[in-house]
């Protein structure tokens, strides 16, 4: 092959799909994030936003530390995501129970699917107040409401993921043994393992939505409560450091699926 | 233990009251330890049978009856699907202790059953492997470890390596021939490979399409155990042409079908 190392000339063919490659620009996503805060400081610095309206990030991570230490943020924090928890868990296990119903049952299937698409588009802060005459003002009904918002995002993904199993897993399973019984629990539960945790991710963006809301309409304590009280008094370094708690805990519930997914699921690719 | 298939029929209806005849009047019987190879053109309903042979689809008449079986713990059929049909949340081990676990058997010898499959098949090593890390000839050995492990009376093969290359179709059928000089199950192997018919088949039943009927049940008499080179021999290849002889105007008429 003593060809291959002569000089040539002419058209050399080029890779037309090099644009096609995606890469990881991790530095850039850094870099580009500091420098928005960056700007955002010196604005406000500068006296081109008052404070009153927009306050300087530097002010608001002051802020936050104080709060921080008087413990006051925590008791807030505390407050959501004790509502989020209970409200979260068991929406999560009612929904998928229901959802795995649903789809294998022909008969709850006709019964509880009419039901479900007229009670789905309801907007769920619009139940709120029927809650709370309903559970009174405290825990109950804030936990409900979040219950109420978690469940179907998790019954209608569940549902999907049950009638989505394949049939000729189920018809392997029946050939080598299994009573429907034993189906649901090693053939149909597995199979609808992805979408079970494509329900769980919805569900947390809406309970983190739905607990805000809550708080604002009625509460002493939380994270919607603090936001709603820092704007009545124009404290909006306060209000903006609870947006960036809501935030935060937004990136760290999807981060906690994902590793329990992760950790669920091995089989993934 | 003898498999007899009595006058099965099947006809499928489609929503809209048309109906689809495919089978009828199948009369066949597997013999103890006889590899029974059904072969037809596509839409024969080859499929079907078999589907109805393993209680996965009910006939709309005649019936399928196991003779002579001594004790009822061991079950009837077990399959082994074209498409694998392997759980993919279960490693290798555990997709083929699958039929033990589901018979109950104690863990100690649920284990040593599917440790033994494992070898049989040449996956040793393999066994902690989910099957999306496996290539199709290794999953479709995961199953049929699995179907085996389960101790059927009757092993139901439907196309089990026509989803492979070529080259890989080869290597399993010389595989599961020796696999089958090992175990001497029952089996009922459906394909539309000729020469997959006549290398694995003791006996052959040709299907005519739709209406599936059988046409003819040739006994192939090649020695065991066979082997790849078996196919220049010209009983071999006589045993094909026959065959081919019964289905080729059919497979055009397929072929012409399809392309409506």
């Amino acid at each position: 092959m003593s060809e291959d190392c002569q000089a040539r000339s002419g058209a050399v063919v080029q890779d037309k799909t090099a644009f096609m490659v995606r890469r990881e620009h991790r530095l850039l996503s850094l870099i580009f994030i500091l420098a928005l805060f960056g700007v955002w400081e010196l604005i406000v610095r500068l006296g081109l936003v008052s404070p009153l309206f927009l306050p300087a990030p530097s002010a608001i991570l002051i802020t936050g530390y104080k709060m921080a230490l008087s413990g006051e943020i925590f008791r807030h924090i505390g407050a959501s995501l004790w509502r989020i928890f209970w409200g979260f868990s068991c929406a999560a296990v009612i929904g998928t129970l229901v959802g795995i119903l649903l789809g294998f049952f022909s008969v709850a299937e006709s019964i509880g699917n009419p039901i479900i698409a007229s009670t789905y588009p309801i907007p769920k802060i619009a139940i709120l107040p029927l809650l709370i005459l309903w559970l009174g003002i405290g825990e109950y009904s804030k936990i409900a409401v979040i219950g109420l918002g978690v469940f179907f995002p998790m019954v209608i993904n569940v549902y999907t993921g049950v009638r989505n199993a394949d049939p000729v897993l189920i018809k392997a399973a029946v050939s080598l043994g299994s009573s429907r019984r034993r189906i649901i629990l090693k053939v149909i539960l597995p199979s609808a393992l992805p979408m079970i945790f494509a329900g769980l991710k919805l569900g947390i963006g809406i309970a983190l939505l739905l607990v805000v809301a809550a708080e604002m309409i009625a509460a002493d304590a939380g994270i919607g409560f603090m936001i709603l009280t820092s704007a009545d008094l124009m404290q909006t370094t306060k209000l903006m450091f609870g947006i960036s708690i809501l935030s935060m805990l937004g990136l760290i519930f999807s981060w906690l699926i994902d590793r329990l997914e992760r950790l669920c699921i091995p089989w993934k690719e | 233990m003898r498999v007899v298939i009595e006058k099965i029929s099947k006809t499928f209806e489609d929503g809209s009251g048309g109906q689809t005849e495919a089978l009828r009047d199948i009369n066949l019987s597997n013999e103890e330890n006889e590899f029974l190879v059904v072969v037809g053109p596509s839409g024969c309903g080859k499929s079907t049978l078999l589907n109805i042979v393993a209680g996965l689809l009910p006939a709309t008449s005649g019936r399928v009856i196991f003779e002579g079986i001594p004790d009822t713990s061991r079950p009837h059929t077990a399959v082994v699907f074209q498409e694998f049909a392997l759980f993919p949340w279960r490693t290798v081990e555990r997709n083929v202790l699958y039929g033990p676990e589901e018979r109950g058997l104690p863990r100690k010898e649920r284990r040593e059953i599917a440790q033994y499959y494992i070898d049989l098949v040449g996956l040793t090593g393999f066994e902690k492997k989910y099957p999306h890390q496996l290539s199709g000839g290794m999953k479709q050995r995961v199953s049929i470890a699995r179907a085996l492990a389960n101790d059927p009376w009757l092993l139901l093969m439907d196309e089990p390596f026509s989803a492979l290359d070529a080259q890989t179709r080869t290597i399993m059928q010389d595989e599961l021939s020796q696999i089958y000089e090992k175990t001497h199950k029952s089996v009922l192997y459906i394909t539309h490979n000729i020469q997959e018919a006549v290398f694995l088949g003791d006996r052959v039943a040709v299907l005519s399409r739709r209406p599936g009927r059988v046409r003819e049940v040739i006994p192939i008499d090649l020695p065991r155990p066979r082997q790849e080179q078996i196919a220049m021999d010209p009983q071999f290849l006589a045993y094909a042409d026959q065959i081919w002889g019964h289905i080729r105007d059919q497979a055009k008429e397929a072929l012409a079908e399809e392309g409506l």
